[in-house]
């Protein structure tokens, strides 16, 4: 039973590089056929010629929604690395001192009391919108369940016993947590990411979807699928459900990703 | 009653990634077990009496290879045949007191292994109840929860839910582990009474100095394997009717022996060093 | 007491982060006869509304008038923001309720089949389900119900809380069951799968445990262990979690909403946002708060409850 996490974990890890791959490439291989209007091919029902369709300007969808993934995966990581950041930072800064402590606690209460999406249009709004806005916002609402986790490690390691030898040898606060504490959460920063990753992408699209946003002049899956939701009652299906599928795959690919390295690790 | 013939038993461990491997974790046991009478297992911790004991209960963890002969009754014991005796005929008092569910208050364990057995939901409840009773739980004890209970009355739980079940061979793992001297003899003497009442009652222990008083006989195991099964008669004196020299001296390395020149008989009454 | 300072800074970041907003609060209060005002008009507005002092000041006369009861006025509603929150909660509470207790049962149902036999085929099903449920984007999911059972079938209706065109007085019962079940379904189908994973994970640790083994030696079957011992260990978790998840529950009613056109709190969130409705925005961020807190509070004392073993101890 011990081996196949494993094994499990590096064919998915394989897996995910390969797509991953395809996906960062896509820019080079599609050139400019996201935005390539077709006017003698508008709102085509999927055929051999048309992938998956096109939209009301005669847009191909698969190219608009392999564009709109990619940029989804760009901003999502950015957004779960930031995140990943931020709760690094302060679950080591609530380790000093119990004010500290304190404040990060009170601090993470009261974001956690807030829906995230809520927050999200808060910040979305102060901020004015726009791709940096989207990744502040959702990095910005994500910490504070890993701050929990990560200051629980970090607290845990403080206690171990090299830690109390190498504070007997008049090692530095600084030095301790550099040399032995963060390489020791390393790993949980890692998986915390992974598994931010999917909700980081959910909550992009979700805001774009309502129209706070990435702007709608980008393909991001949020706008595909607003504008879908236009031609939806007409019955164009196609516009509807490939973004979301698309969206829905890639989720699931990182997902699984997470859970298979946390399992391994 | 219970007949083990050359019994064997390898589970699988995995060394490094894949490479499965078997552990022999019993090997050529051989004993057999009467009814009313009580047949002490002793051995160290590793000798293979818990895993004894889930064997006979079909209990063992999924992989396991066991070959070799069970004979229930003298009918040979599959595991189709295990799973209709568990609860009826074959009843298991746990070594742990992690068997108890904690949010289940005591009486209601116990009907629960009466309806296990087969009784109606209004008979359970009252046989858990006397059976409570009978081993003087109180009232007010059928109605805690397993923490609020003393090591001494948990244990004693357990073996009324063996009771209830009605079983005519009964294994008991370790029942008198962590207790205090009067709470042992009080554990110890319930599996004495089960086994005048005709059962065929297995004792596991590592404790051979608690488990001779009322065993009537012993298997010491060691590393998986039957050393030696004997009349508990036999230890006595210098343990000349002892054969094996592990058998011989396990008993000499009871304080009582290793301390006085002239060995005396242990009784149940003698002060613990425990 | 933690409850009031979470609440106080929930307001403080909250209006700190309208405060960094670049919008201008009275251009979008004019929106678009901002060309017809001149600026001693606007100086007017601001004077009026209190923009020109300074933020600290600003947020005290909030506060102020937050404590006596009075959240401001909603100008994309034109009616004070205590009446549109207390409306649209109404119709909202219907949503949220009917889909948390869905989502409660049928995930609590699952959970204990799945981890009732660990790799069984109907536990792979069920684990399959939960997760690809759990990377669905809400809204998507609720599109796709759309365009399945009222576009394609029509047995639902495609939008709003009642027939278009109808006074809402006017609208039967039975008429707006028919149109939450939608919205009440895709809202529940995605709260299921945190329940599920939750429940069958504790049932998976009670299959291995020494209580379920004892059990086993007693002859009882998987069934009888899981619907025994199982329900009582997993039942308490769930509804912890259930109380603890309100914000996620309320996030998918903002995105079920919109889709399906329900008037209710989480559309009113969206239109606040989209329309700089400042008053609007901040009443419903504080009102979420106080709902999602009490949930984590209601959690936090549950699992005080969960174990007798607990509450024994911790009078």
């Amino acid at each position: 039973m011990s081996a196949q996490p494993r094994f499990a974990a590096a064919a998915y890890c394989g897996l995910f590089f390969m797509l991953l791959a395809i996906l960062a490439s896509s820019a080079w291989w599609l050139g400019n056929s996201p935005s390539q209007m077709q006017f003698d091919a508008r709102l085509m029902p999927p055929s051999t010629s048309h992938w998956l369709g096109t939209d009301a300007l005669g847009r191909e969808l698969w190219a608009r929604t392999v564009a709109g993934l990619r940029l989804s995966f760009w901003v999502g990581l950015s957004a779960a690395l930031l995140g990943t950041a931020i709760a690094l930072t302060l679950a080591a800064v609530a380790t000093l001192s119990t004010t500290l402590n304190a404040i990060i606690s009170l601090l993470i209460d009261t974001l956690l009391s807030v829906p995230h999406l809520i927050l999200l249009l808060l910040i979305a709004f102060a901020l004015g919108g726009g791709t940096q806005a989207v990744i502040i916002a959702v990095a910005f609402t994500h910490w504070p369940s890993l701050t929990r986790v990560l200051r629980a490690e970090l607290l845990t390691v403080r206690q171990a016993p090299y830690v109390a030898i190498s504070q007997g040898f008049g090692k530095r606060r600084g030095f301790i947590l550099v040399h032995h504490l963060l390489p020791h959460v390393f790993p949980h920063c890692i998986v915390g990411a992974l598994l931010l990753f999917p909700h980081a992408i959910l909550h992009e699209a979700a805001l774009t979807f309502l129209g706070v946003g990435l702007d709608p002049s980008q393909p991001a899956i949020g706008v595909l699928l607003a504008d879908a939701m236009r031609y939806l009652t007409a019955g164009y299906w196609w516009l509807g459900v490939f973004p979301g599928l698309g969206l829905l795959l890639m989720v699931l690919c990182i997902d699984r990703l997470a859970f298979h390295l946390r399992r391994a690790l | 009653m219970l007949q083990i013939n050359q019994l064997n038993l390898q589970l699988p461990h995995y060394r490094k990634w894949w490479r499965r491997e078997w552990a022999t974790c019993i090997e050529d046991v051989t004993f057999d077990v009467q009814p009313a009478e009580i047949h002490a297992v002793i051995g160290a911790s590793g000798a293979g009496k818990s895993l004894l004991a889930s064997t006979i209960m079909g209990l063992l963890p999924e992989g396991a290879k066991a070959t070799g002969q069970l004979y229930f009754d003298g009918n040979l014991l599959t595991s189709e045949h295990q799973q209709r005796l568990r609860g009826h005929q074959l009843a298991l008092i746990p070594q742990s007191l992690n068997a108890l569910d904690p949010l289940v208050r005591s009486q209601r364990q116990v009907s629960w292994a009466a309806r296990r057995a087969g009784n109606p939901h209004t008979v359970a409840w009252q046989l858990a109840r006397e059976a409570l009773s009978h081993y003087q739980l109180d009232r007010d004890a059928q109605r805690r929860y397993p923490h609020e209970l003393s090591g001494g009355m948990a244990r004693r739980v357990l073996t009324a839910m063996a009771h209830v079940s009605r079983a005519n061979l009964i294994i008991a793992d370790e029942p008198s582990v962590g207790l205090d001297p009067q709470q042992r003899n009080r554990v110890l003497a319930a599996l004495k009474a089960l086994a005048l009442e005709g059962k065929a009652v297995i004792l596991i222990t590592h404790d051979l100095r608690h488990a001779l008083p009322i065993a009537d006989r012993v298997t010491i195991m060691r590393q998986g394997r039957s050393v030696e099964t004997t009349q508990a008669s036999a230890f006595q004196g210098q343990g000349e009717q002892l054969q094996s020299t592990y058998a011989r001296a396990l008993w000499h390395a009871l304080p009582n022996n290793a301390f006085s020149t002239s060995p005396t008989r242990l009784s149940s009454k003698e002060p613990t060093l425990a | 007491m933690r409850l009031i300072l979470v609440l106080l800074c929930v307001a403080a970041v909250s209006f700190g982060l309208i405060m960094l907003s670049p919008i201008d609060p009275i251009d979008a209060y004019l929106g678009s006869q901002m060309a017809q005002v001149s600026p001693d008009q606007r100086a007017l507005i601001a004077e009026q509304w209190g923009f020109d002092a300074p933020p600290a000041a600003q947020f005290s006369r909030w506060l102020s008038q937050l404590l006596s009861g009075e959240l401001g006025w909603s100008h994309i509603y034109n009616q004070p923001v205590s009446d549109v929150i207390s409306q649209r909660f109404q119709r909202s509470i219907l949503l949220l309720g009917s889909a948390w207790l869905l989502a409660l049962l049928v995930g609590f149902a699952l959970g204990i089949i799945a981890g009732a036999k660990e790799g069984s085929l109907l536990d792979r099903l069920i684990c399959g389900y939960v997760y690809v449920t759990a990377s669905t984007p809400t809204f998507w999911l609720a599109m796709l119900a759309l365009l399945l059972f009222s576009v394609y079938l029509g047995w639902m209706p495609t939008c709003c809380a009642g027939p278009t065109g109808v006074v809402n007085q006017d609208v039967s019962t039975l008429t707006r069951l028919h149109h939450l079940i939608l919205p009440v379904a895709t809202l529940a189908l995605l709260g299921i799968a945190a329940i599920t994973l939750h429940t069958r994970a504790r049932m998976v640790a009670l299959m291995r445990s020494d209580i379920a083994l004892h059990a086993f030696a007693q002859g009882a079957t998987r069934f009888d262990i899981a619907w025994r011992h199982g329900i009582r260990h997993a039942s308490l978790p769930a509804i912890t979690l259930a109380f603890a998840s309100l914000g996620e529950l309320f996030g998918g009613s903002i995105l079920i909403e919109q889709v399906f056109a329900y008037p209710g709190l989480g559309q009113a969130t969206v239109e606040a946002g989209l329309r700089s409705d400042v008053p609007l925005l901040l009443g419903i961020a504080l009102f979420t708060a106080l709902f999602v807190s009490i949930g984590n509070l209601i959690a936090d004392s549950l699992y005080q409850l969960i174990d007798p073993r607990i509450s024994k101890e911790q009078p």
